[in-house]
């Protein structure tokens, strides 16, 4: 990217933070904090997640055979089965569909695999009228805008401005204000226009091979009004909906909700096995008794392939089919809590699990454009009621592009002197962000000179230039010893407790020393025989960058080295969170099974070792009495291997007074904040984390990650320890 | 039935917004002319002991019907006590244009249909469905946040209320 092109980027950013951003934030963040209640007081909910999981690897496992199936259920029923191959071949079909009911008019449920396929202007060109009766799509409708969001499409528009929408377009006699007055005016004039449709066309959230029958999920009740007020019923799906019996359904059906909106369950699950039993209603003809005209009902199902196969049989696209579209994903992701969909951009889908489906769907360009907004915080797998790593999707689209950038001519050259293994066309940016590992070695060797030059004005206006490194960031200060020279120079203490390898990650190693230093003296006050393992970048570096082969050699050189100490066994013990979290969870994709299995089950984040030893008889009298009031912000990544509540434990057992924060993420991730077209973006999701500690101005700072560390910094202009430094004895 | 079931249905329907009142086969008639806003339609319920026959609901249907009416009456297959949901079986009767289109449903729940939870809900969904059946789960009146606040009352019904049947 150029520096011209950083700057657009940050320009349409800070744009949709100014216009967008708190209607998106507000509405994000409620329907966040709503599904974690729902789902902490639901018992079983994990559960759910796991069983709904193995359905969906069955269901797609087996998709063509269950195809099959439904084709049959559907004809046995009366309906028709049209399985389109692309957008153009659904929109042909459904055309001549509503061709041969001599349909004026169509009247639309909320689907956005119809969004995808663009039916509305299809159908619109061929002349006919269509309307959306899900209240969030008709304001697209008169906006003429696209949804920025799964479920809540318009949940980027305040009340005010859909107010002033819809007087402009409808000029009412008396100003629509409030949400009350909105809602009857789209009530009545929606309604309107579904009692004079003639076909009415859903989407489906759920299909039943056995039986062919189609749920939709829905608060309003337009879904159920749309499908059996008009005679034709057309119901549009991609074809990863179809699950193979309502045995199945069980789990969906009370996950959805909660993972969408953070509703127990939805107003109306209604499942349909169409054409349906209720009588016809003709509103032409008023006074005539329901079900007394001779118009039989009417029903299509369109599954649509336009990609899906294919994803099908692509290794790391495939989850991606397992989506249930929730948008829980997009709830729980701090860049889009700030700045919503439009900023993602994508043909049709936005946030989250969206790089999966722009790039099974309309193609790695459209995936392009917004998947670097993952900064891999991976809180998104956690909230994912599938399970799905939608990290890694992110992570293997962004290797993708990366390998199908324009090489110059000259890249052979590149490729031999950098020391990843990527070709030669990658973006420098990712490329200097992807090796910090050997960045801090030389920052280091050559400090306090590095850190001097990095900080001369000329210095940072190039490096924001060619590697958009934004020049409002403090850049990480080298340190001339290192975590090693320290360990290597001193004497350790004659221990017979348990035997521990500290993993020196390239941060701990080169820059925040101190943490290695204070994790090393706990320990050994705590009884450990210590060891320090070589010290090396873990690969997460290159993997944020999406430089999956470069980060495959980290990780196979880091668990080499580690499993030797396993071997003779000893315990790993990691300060870093997102290494622990690289080890735990993307090693698994990285290094085979075995060799993953034993490093993630051998390796404790500092803190949770520590917890370990002192429940398991260690003196806590050795430790560092506690001291001053604390503000304590944990690591995204330690989240979602659920590991900071060891340091929560550790510090209140010792009587430390600790106040938490609960932001998703603090908006650094990684490099994320550095590059100059996120700055302020990375600041707009920090200020978050700034209010909740606004008032713990007597509050020592305490981060775990290396990230959280330096944007907490940055926001406060004040210290900040990793909670190790706060026990370690002198 | 265990009493424990009817009560966390109670508590469901209260925390989703729906009334409850009880009636009996011997009170029904007159509960649930007490619970009806006229004009009202329905479909017929299909219980033994309870019908809509000496009551102010009209089972004749029309299209203007729909659309007037205050009231819609239904019976409802089963009740989930977990999540307070109303299970409306589609039928040729009306069951779902009569629950949907009047700005207030009333369903009537025989005691014995009220079920813990989804799970026991399923087996008879399944054979329901391969019979060509069709049914809602219905929870709470209709709602919406499109319009920048929560609106109850949008596409479906702005009020819900149950008439529940004991001994029945």
């Amino acid at each position: 990217m150029s520096l011209e092109e950083r700057r657009a980027k940050a320009r349409h950013i800070r744009h949709l933070l100014e216009t967008e951003g708190r209607a998106i934030r507000e509405n994000t963040t409620v329907f966040n904090e709503d599904r974690y209640e729902v789902s902490e007081s639901f018992d079983g909910y994990e559960g759910l997640r796991s069983r709904a999981r193995r359905i969906k690897e069955d269901a797609i496992d087996r998709l063509p055979e269950l195809i099959d199936r439904l084709r049959e259920s559907v004809e046995a029923n009366g309906g028709e089965l049209y399985v389109a191959d692309d957008a153009a071949d659904a929109n042909r079909y459904i055309e001549a569909v509503v061709d041969g009911e001599d349909a004026d008019t169509v009247v639309k449920s909320k689907s956005m695999t119809t969004e995808e396929l663009d039916v509305n202007d299809h159908l619109e060109a061929a002349g006919v009228d269509v309307w959306e009766t899900d209240l969030g799509e008709f304001v697209l409708q008169v906006a003429d805008e696209s949804p920025s969001h799964l479920v809540g499409p318009s949940l980027h528009r305040s009340q005010e401005d859909v107010a002033r929408l819809f007087n402009e377009r409808f000029d009412p006699d008396e100003p629509f204000e409030t949400a009350e007055e909105l809602t009857a005016f789209a009530r009545d004039y929606l309604g309107a226009r579904i009692r004079s449709a003639d076909v009415g066309m859903t989407g489906a959230n759920f299909v039943l091979a056995d039986s062919g029958t189609i749920t939709l999920v829905t608060n309003e009740g337009n879904a159920r009004k749309t499908a059996v007020t008009p005679n034709t019923h057309i119901a549009v799906a991609g074809v990863e909906k179809v699950i193979p019996s309502a045995d199945e359904l069980q789990p969906f059906i009370e996950l959805i909700a909660k993972a969408a909106t953070g509703q127990p369950i939805s107003q109306y699950v209604t499942m349909l096995t169409p054409p349906v039993d209720s009588p016809t209603i003709d509103f032409s003809r008023p006074t005539e008794p329901l079900g007394s005209g001779d118009d039989d009902r009417a029903f299509h199902l369109v599954l649509v392939d336009n990609g899906r196969m294919a994803m099908r049989d692509d290794d790391h696209l495939e989850e991606t089919l397992y989506c249930i579209r929730c948008g829980a994903c997009a709830n729980s992701c701090a860049n889009f809590q700030h700045v919503g969909g439009h900023a993602f951009g994508g043909e049709t889908y936005t946030g989250g699990i969206a790089t999966g489906w722009e790039a099974g769907v309309h193609g790695q360009d459209s995936a392009a454009t917004f998947n670097d907004f993952c900064t891999g915080c991976s809180r998104c797998a956690d909230a994912c009621p599938v399970k799905i790593d939608i990290p890694w999707i992110n992570t293997v689209v962004r290797d993708r592009i990366n390998h199908e950038s324009d090489g110059a001519a000259f890249d052979f050259l590149v490729e031999g002197l950098t020391p990843d293994a990527e070709p030669g066309g990658l973006d420098v940016q990712k490329r200097l962000f992807g090796n910090f590992g050997t960045l801090a070695r030389v920052g280091s060797a050559t400090a306090p000179l590095s850190n001097r030059l990095a900080e001369l004005g000329a210095v940072r206006s190039a490096m924001e230039r060619f590697f958009g490194v934004d020049a409002r960031r403090d850049l990480p200060t080298f340190e001339r010893e290192t975590f090693a020279d320290w360990f290597d120079a001193r004497e350790s203490p004659d221990n017979d407790g348990r035997e521990v390898v500290v993993y020196p990650d390239a941060y701990t190693n080169y820059v925040l020393v101190n943490r290695g230093k204070a994790a090393v003296r706990v320990l050994e006050a705590l009884g450990a025989q210590v060891e320090l393992a070589t010290p090396q970048e873990s690969g997460r570096a290159p993997l944020s960058q999406g430089m999956i082969r470069t980060a495959t050699r980290r990780a196979s050189a880091v668990s080499a080295d580690l499993t030797t100490y396993i071997d003779d066994g000893f315990d790993v013990v990691v300060i870093e969170p997102s290494d622990l979290a690289a080890f735990r969870r993307e090693y698994g994709k990285l290094l085979d099974e075995e060799t993953h299995e034993r490093l993630a089950g051998n390796s404790y984040d500092v803190m949770e070792y520590v917890y370990g030893l002192l429940n398991t008889g260690a003196d806590a009298g050795v430790l560092a009495e506690p001291s001053e009031p604390l503000a304590y912000h944990s690591h995204c990544q330690q989240r979602t291997i659920g590991v900071e509540t060891y340091t929560e434990a550790v510090l209140t057992d010792l009587g430390f007074d600790l106040l938490t924060s609960d932001v998703e993420c603090c908006g650094m991730a990684g490099s994320f904040g550095y590059k100059s077209e996120y700055y302020e973006l990375s600041m707009d999701v920090g200020s978050d984390l700034e209010a909740q500690f606004a008032d713990a101005t007597d509050r020592t700072l305490v981060a775990s990650g290396t990230s959280c560390t330096e944007q907490l910094g940055d926001l406060f202009e004040r210290d900040v320890v990793h909670p190790v430094e706060l026990i370690a004895p002198e | 039935m265990a009493t424990g079931t009817i009560g966390a249905f109670e508590q469901s329907l209260t925390d989703v917004g729906v009334e409850l009142t009880r009636a009996t086969p011997a009170t029904f008639s007159e509960t649930l002319a007490s619970v009806v806003d006229e004009p009202a339609v329905g479909t017929p319920l299909g219980f033994d002991g309870v019908s809509l026959k000496d009551t102010p609901v009209t089972t004749e249907l029309t299209p203007r019907d729909l659309t007037e009416a205050q009231t819609g009456v239904t019976p409802i297959g089963r009740a989930i006590a977990q999540y307070g949901t109303l299970v409306v079986e589609s039928n040729a009767a009306g069951n779902e244009p009569v629950s949907l289109y009047p700005p207030t449903h009333v369903g009537v729940v025989r005691e014995s249909d009220v079920i813990e939870d989804v799970t026991e809900a399923m087996p008879k969904l399944a054979e329901q469905f391969s019979d060509g059946g069709s049914v809602v789960f219905a929870t709470g009146a209709s709602a919406t946040g499109d319009m920048g606040a929560l609106v109850k009352g949008v596409h479906g019904p702005k009020t819900v209320r149950v008439v529940l049947v004991e001994g029945l």
